[in-house]
């Protein structure tokens, strides 16, 4: 029976989504009673610095009072790398939330920045769930508020389409995964993880779990849009707002693998069966490795024939999801320190480009290749933001993607010695061929001669610009001195709970 | 102190992105003073360099630890060589650019990374570090030509970087093998020579990461982006490209895939040999039948690094003193020839058809131009008393004692070398009808405005080469030396054990 | 033991002054020549000088200097100078003065001219001297890019091709023979002719070549390779001499150039070929000669014979001049393949094959000189007649310049092999110690002899005699400078012809040396 001494414990560890909630309605209720009669920009840049703050302050409350361990009740765990993956979250959640740039949606402002929150509390949730019942709601809570957040843009028809895609599938996907949760109760009779994982290991195996399996692969692949659960991305990127959909790919990437780590990692460690080369054993291991390895292959080659910037992100989304599946497969410390590593500098190239790609799309009216032309001239600050984006994603030294993706490498090849190399030839070839795509867009910027001589500089609000410097600063550090992270990820995985 | 080489370039790139002083003046001199710079420290290094075979570290630190990676640069009579080639190569590329009007900031900031880049690898005996250095080479080569460039550039661009990424990609998948079977401890390279990896591993890691490297060492038949590339890339990018980055694939061949390899350097020798002769027989005839005279140079060049390659695979120390005394040597001259065709015709005939050139009376108007091309392609021919002779010499030794048709059949490419140098300079310019006249007519078939003269600036860049190219030529000892005393080192006494020297 | 730099100081002289006269502008084409004449002149009394030095009675190399160059691969700056060495530079430090005078009329390009044949002259210097393989490959490649320009820029209609073919015909050849001696050198380690030279002597050479190059494998047997290797060195001094059927080159190099260069071409450099095969086949591949000797001998014969019949058929008098130097050329190739002839040992066959390499460096002296002072001559009707140069355009010329002929004659006679001037003493030593080694071939040989006599008159007759046509009639004689020109080339080959011994005193212990080692 759980105690009120346990309730405050269970306050203490999750003071962070607590704060966000608060931020939430503080949001609401000032846009009501104040900022709504404020005009356009005054309104929202109040609404920001609210909103700010109060991140800012969960952020603070992650420093000052870690939790560790498991709270009561056994549905909440959090240990010193969950407690990166939050902070991690936290911030992207705030520079997504600085990109927002008027437009027809502003005059739900307040909304945004409410269900920004909530989008937010759902994704640490997410990152802290231990009980089977838990991580659906949290799953839940963060798809509902993205999917609001995507349509939010009622001016636009393409927004309102995006939502409803996003809606559609991601009920589907929800129907999954509750499906197979269902199953896997049904199964072992335990729904947190670790009993789940110690039941599974210990019993052969049921038919009806291998079922189990591949629901709960499909659903979390939805979530982090791998192949071939893929088919809402390229909609849902293009269409939604900018800020939404920058949040979209960093947070909701980062908090899915972040949970997928663990769930296949401690959840489902019996059935995991191995894929390595000329050892095939049935599991969630190659399922997985099938799953990287054609998104990997898909999502570069659709990315291949985009004329759209935006969809060509997405299908690059695609791939992206498909390397850091390659860690969850290499398990351990090396594969959980890679996950997280690359999660966290994905997400920040993301927000960056997505910045970067609304930047021009408001500048232009469209985000098709030709929008980027002379952009070295016009604002070379934003160009040269745009080369370490997207060569950071491309994986190209010195930037922090490449040493992201070369440890997601290393981590699953150290695995069987090499059992995995067919599953990292791939990787490493699909890798060459996303150079191609990215040099395109890099190539209209810096290569191709403007139309007119004369075009004026690019106009972005202060914070939106700060934003994208602040992420190519970062990708910059991390790739020169990735031990800054990487030490910080090791440390916190050396203390033991993930 | 040496390590200034990298830093000095990587500090003109940052001087030129954020110091916004408009002007090609400002630019040129920030490039200018940055490698001389770097060519002043390489100078002084070797000037107080001894060999005795051991690596001299730079610096070294922690750089990754959770990895095992560190940050180690040191050198060895090869980097030296090398350092110095590339030290020389980028004042003589900033002295052939010195008319650059368009983008000049941004031109000698790309400039300046890929000069940092190359510096980079040549200096690094971390492999994780070493890749680092070659992948962030690749970037600033795609711009230079793309932007820049001229005949069918955008093309030419893009072929260039794909193929370079694939080659680093092969090299990738090997170095996080070696690295994984290693225990997943170090990256550093002399640990991983000392490995003794198994003969099975060996027999796919050498030929995958070998190849990976040779692509950009324009290895036959994956060498269809050099011509492309050189041709449509501006002239001082072409030099560096001919000179210097193509060396760096025949280097990282040598350093990785040799050193950590040496049991499958022994299985495939044989193949790769005749792809290095293949290279230089089938180099030379297609440069035989071109009509533009950049694809010349552009072919001549897969033609001379055959001979590398060809040193390389040939097992023993005289090839492969050689094959680094040719990487010298080519760098020297490939920087020569490119400055000529491109800087000196080029940008004054604005064409490079050598049909078209045939009527411009060449050989009496840019008496300087015909003058060192004459003088450049005796050495490209492998002419005594060039660079190229003493190099050739090397690799023919070392390949006659193991492949004695390969050693013909480069002769034969050493024929048809001399063919088509002849062909190329007696049409651009000593076409038989436009031949010697009378002082004082020019009687140009095809009459235009008068040219500029020859700068300064391309006099001295021209001259310094060829001097070079004749010292060493004429007295190459102190280099072959440099270059012995690498090899005799502990670095490759994997190597050493297998090939016997 | 290093001496004073005497033969060094021999290249760098006319390198330095070909430099100098290089920079001058167009309009100083009288300083110029002066300057260049100056160099050349400057190195005959070097020339001199040396021989004056030089003891004729020893065989061993003098003048030797030999300093470390490249340690690591063995070479060394290594120079000397024996009897055939000596013969040699002298004759270049006297054709090319000569020629330089002939080509005093020259206005175009005047100081590059010049330049080039002091850098020509420089590189015969550097490869009739040199000891040390890498040295000597230095020069004799490098004395190939001035004869190109010279025939390039100042040559005739067909200058074109006609030194494109010279120079990768050329190269191929040194190709051949730079694969062949590196072979070589890998197997004894060194670049050093004199070692070579012992090796080949004590017969260690094919042991050798198949003990250090690993494709022995191909070859099945030692001599089999050794035997390869020798062909592809050969080649590259077939092409040179030129050899049949190597020769093709020549008759269009020689005819386009201008007549001062041909001059060069031919009393220079062709001696260039058989000068290698005295100094680096001959000592180096001697069982591998006799063992292809048959073949060789009528290769030689062949050259000698089919070359004269060529001459016979041009209509071109430089065209037919520059075949009879083939045919004179393969006299010498007959003298040397002849003293390889295996024989017992004993005081007759020494004594014949002597006469036979006294013979073959008397000839290329003599034909040097002979040579050029035809081709002067040629030049000279090529000046008065406007660039015609065909055999039927003239005739009669004795009645209009009567010095001019006689002089010529006398050149064409010496060429002949008439008793008396000097082409005769070479070729009757050859012809003596030919026969006597091989007679059959050396009988086929004198068919040549027969036909070049019947061409020579022909074109005296065609030429000097004859009626006199119309547009001849003002033909000029010979003016004061020109007599002054021939001269010296005049009173070689009477004396010369009268004491042949000038020369064989010089070369005699060489010979005598060679001969010793070719007793077995």
């Amino acid at each position: 029976m759980v105690n009120s001494a346990a309730y405050l414990d269970l306050a203490k560890a999750c003071l962070p989504e607590l704060a966000l909630t608060a931020t939430s309605l503080l949001v609401l209720f000032l846009d009501l009673v104040w900022a709504r009669e404020l005009e356009d920009t005054r309104r929202r840049r109040v609404l920001l610095a609210a909103f700010l703050s109060g991140g800012a302050l969960a952020l603070l409350t992650t420093f000052l009072w870690p939790f560790a361990g498991i709270a009561p009740g056994g549905m909440w765990s959090l240990g010193a790398t969950g407690l990166v993956v939050k902070q991690g979250l936290i911030v992207m959640g705030l520079l997504s939330a600085c990109l927002m740039a008027p437009g027809d949606w502003s005059e739900h402002a307040g909304e945004y920045f409410a269900v920004l929150a909530l989008a937010l509390v759902g994704m640490l949730c997410m990152a802290s769930a231990e009980h089977l019942l838990m991580i659906f709601a949290s799953v839940e809570l963060a798809s509902l508020s993205l999917y609001i957040l995507t349509a939010l843009n009622k001016g636009q028809r393409e927004s309102t389409e995006a939502g409803l895609k996003y809606f559609l599938f991601g009920g589907v996907a929800a129907a999954f995964l509750l499906y197979g949760f269902s199953l896997l109760y049904g199964a072992t009779g335990e729904m947190t993880l670790k009993a789940l994982g110690a039941k599974l290991a210990a019993g052969s195996p049921d038919p009806l779990v291998w079922v189990a399996v591949a629901m709960v692969v499909a659903g979390f692949g939805f979530k982090v849009a791998v192949v071939p659960f893929h088919w809402w991305a390229p909609d849902v990127y293009q269409g939604a707002p900018a800020a939404s959909a920058a949040l979209i790919a960093s947070g909701s990437k980062v908090a899915s693998f972040w949970l997928m780590l663990k769930f296949m990692g401690s959840g489902l460690a019996g059935a995991a069966g191995d894929g390595s080369w000329g050892h095939f054993v049935s599991g969630w291991m190659p399922l997985l490795a099938g799953v990287a390895a054609l998104s990997m292959v898909m999502g570069n080659i659709a990315a291949l024939g985009q004329s759209s910037v935006r969809r060509l992100l997405a299908f690059s989304a695609v791939s992206h999801g498909g390397y850091l599946l390659l860690g969850i497969l290499a398990q351990g410390e090396q594969g959980a320190a890679s996950v997280v590593f690359y999660s966290l500098v994905y997400g920040f190239s993301s927000i960056g480009a997505f910045g970067v790609v609304s930047f021009v799309e408001n500048a232009a009216g469209h985000d098709r290749f030709d929008a980027f032309t002379g952009l070295s001239k016009r604002s070379p600050v934003l160009a040269f933001s745009l080369m370490a984006l997207l060569l950071s994603l491309a994986g190209v030294p010195p930037l922090a993607g490449f040493f992201g993706k070369f440890y997601l490498f290393a981590a699953v090849a150290a695995v069987k010695p090499l059992g995995w190399m067919w599953l990292v030839s791939i990787a490493i070839a699909m890798s060459c061929v996303s150079l191609y795509y990215y040099l395109l867009v890099l190539k209209q910027a810096y290569v191709a001669a403007p139309t007119r001589e004369d075009m004026p500089p690019l106009e972005i609000p202060l914070c939106a610009r700060l934003t994208v410097l602040f992420v190519v600063v970062v990708l910059f550090v991390l790739g020169f001195f990735p031990e800054f992270l990487l030490g910080r990820i090791h440390h916190a995985l050396k203390l033991g709970v993930l | 102190m040496l390590a200034w080489t990298l830093y000095s370039a990587f500090l003109g790139v940052l001087v030129l992105m954020f110091v916004p002083v408009p002007g090609a003046r400002w630019a040129r001199g920030v490039a200018l003073a940055s490698s001389l710079t770097g060519l002043g420290i390489a100078l002084l290094e070797a000037v107080k360099f001894k060999p005795a075979g051991e690596l001299i570290t730079i610096q070294k630190w922690a750089w990754i630890p959770s990895l095992g990676i560190d940050f180690h640069l040191a050198y060895d009579g090869i980097s030296l060589t090398l350092v110095l080639l590339t030290g020389i190569a980028s004042v003589a590329g900033i002295l052939f650019s010195w008319n650059v009007e368009k983008r000049p900031r941004e031109f000698f900031a790309f400039y300046l990374a890929l000069i940092g880049g190359v510096h980079g690898v040549f200096l690094s005996f971390d492999l994780f570090q070493l890749f680092v250095f070659y992948e962030i080479a690749i970037i600033p080569k795609y711009f230079l030509i793309a932007i820049w460039g001229s005949t069918n550039r955008e093309f030419g661009a893009m072929k260039l970087a794909l193929y370079s990424f694939v080659g680093s990609a092969l090299v990738l998948a090997v170095m996080v093998a070696a690295y994984v079977l290693s225990g997943s401890q170090t990256f550093s390279l002399p640990e991983l020579a000392k490995v003794g990896f198994s003969a099975d591993f060996q027999r796919w890691a050498f030929p995958v990461s070998f190849v990976g490297f040779a692509i950009l060492a324009g290895l036959w038949p994956f060498h269809t982006w050099a011509p492309t590339g050189h041709v449509a890339a501006p002239t001082a990018a072409s030099m560096l490209l001919a000179g210097v980055v193509m060396k760096l694939g025949a280097y990282g061949a040598l350093r990785v895939s040799m050193a950590l390899f040496p049991q499958g350097l022994k299985i495939w020798h044989e193949s790769i040999g005749w792809l290095a002769v293949a290279g230089i027989v089938l180099g030379a005839l297609v440069a035989l039948a071109q009509s533009d005279f950049k694809f010349v140079i552009g072919y001549s060049s897969v033609s001379h690094m055959g001979f590398v390659l060809l040193g390389l695979a040939s097992m023993n120390i005289a090839g492969l003193v050689g094959a680094v005394l040719q990487m010298f040597s080519h760098g020297i001259l490939a920087g020569l020839l490119f400055g000529v065709v491109g800087r000196m015709v080029y940008d004054r005939a604005h064409t490079r058809n050598l049909d078209e050139l045939k009527q411009l009376n060449l050989g009496r108007e840019l008496p300087f131009a015909a003058a060192t091309f004459v003088l450049a392609g005796c050495a490209s021919m492998g002419l005594p008393g060039f660079s190229g002779f003493v190099a050739e010499l090397q690799v023919l030794m070392g390949a006659w004692k193991r492949f004695p048709w390969m050693a013909i059949a480069a002769g034969l490419g050493i024929v048809v070398g001399a063919a088509y140098t002849l062909r190329a300079m007696q049409r651009a310019f000593f076409a038989a009808d436009a031949g010697v006249l009378a002082p004082g007519t020019t009687e140009s078939a095809a009459p235009h405005d008068p040219w500029e003269p020859i700068s300064c600036a391309e006099k001295l860049g021209a001259v310094s080469l060829l001097a070079i190219s004749i010292a060493i030529g004429l007295y190459p000892a102190w280099m072959m030396i440099w270059i012995q005393s690498a090899f005799d080192g502990a670095f490759f006494a994997g190597l050493r054990k297998v090939v016997g020297w | 033991m290093n001496t004073f730099g005497s033969l060094s100081a021999l290249i760098f002289i006319p390198l330095v002054a070909g430099l100098v006269v290089a920079f001058l502008p167009a309009r100083a084409a009288k300083a110029a020549k002066g300057l260049a004449f100056l160099a050349a002149g400057l190195c005959a009394g070097w020339v001199a000088w040396i021989g004056g030095r030089f003891d004729s009675a020893q065989a061993e190399m003098q003048f030797v200097e030999k300093w470390p160059w490249i340690p690591s691969i063995k070479v060394d700056y290594h120079l000397g100078l024996d009897g055939l060495g000596l013969v040699m530079i002298g004759l270049t430090a006297l054709v090319v003065p000569f020629a330089m005078a002939v080509c005093r009329h020259e206005t175009r390009r005047v100081p590059l001219m010049f330049a080039l044949i002091l850098w020509l002259e420089a590189g015969l210097f550097g490869a009739f001297t040199a000891l040390d393989f890498f040295h000597w490959f230095l020069f004799w490649e490098l004395s190939l890019v001035p004869a190109y320009f010279l025939i390039k820029f100042w040559g005739g209609e067909g200058r074109g091709p006609a030194s494109f073919q010279f120079f990768v015909y050329a190269m191929a050849g040194s190709v051949s023979m730079l694969l062949a001696f590196l072979a070589v050198s890998v197997a004894t380690g060194t670049f050093n002719f004199l070692e070579w030279a012992e090796k080949g002597r004590s017969g260690e050479l094919a042991s050798a070549l198949s003990v250090r190059l690993a494709w022995f494998e191909t070859f099945k047997t030692q001599e089999g390779l050794a035997q390869c290797v020798f062909w592809m060195a050969l080649l590259g001094f077939a092409v040179k001499v030129p050899m049949f059927p190597f020769h093709s080159w020549l008759p269009s190099a020689y005819s386009e150039a201008p007549s001062g260069v041909t001059m060069i071409l031919t009393g220079a450099m062709s001696k260039l070929g058989v000068y290698g095969l005295l100094r680096l086949i001959l000592p180096v591949f001697p069982e591998q000669m006799r063992e292809a000797l048959d073949l060789l001998l009528w290769l030689a014969v062949a050259t000698i014979v089919l070359s004269a019949f060529a001459a016979l058929g041009q209509k071109d008098l430089k065209r037919t001049l520059a075949y009879s130097s083939v045919n004179h050329l393969g006299y010498c190739l007959l003298g040397v393949f002849a003293a390889m002839k295996v024989t017992e040992t004993g005081g007759l066959w020494s004594a014949e094959k002597a006469a036979a390499l006294n013979g073959v460096l008397l000839q290329m002296f003599n034909h040097g000189i002979t040579a050029s002072a035809l081709f002067c001559f040629l030049g000279f009707l090529e000046q008065r007649s406007g660039g015609l140069r065909g055999l039927n355009e003239f005739g009669g010329l004795r009645a209009a310049a009567p010095v001019f002929c006689g002089l010529m004659g006398l050149s064409m006679f010496a060429s002949l092999g008439l008793p008396g001037l000097n082409g005769f003493a070479g070729e009757f030593l050859i012809f003596k110690g030919a026969y006597a080694l091989a007679w059959a071939p050396t009988a086929v040989a004198t068919l040549g002899l027969l036909v070049t006599a019947i061409f020579l008159l022909g074109i005296m007759q065609k030429v000097f005699w004859g009626p006199l046509p119309e547009r001849w009639t003002h033909w000029p004689d010979l003016t004061l400078g020109e007599k002054l020109l021939v001269t010296p080339a005049t009173l070689l080959t009477l004396g010369l012809g009268v004491w042949p011994q000038a020369i064989v005193h010089w070369t005699h212990a060489t010979v005598t040396q060679w001969v010793g080692w070719l007793r077995f």
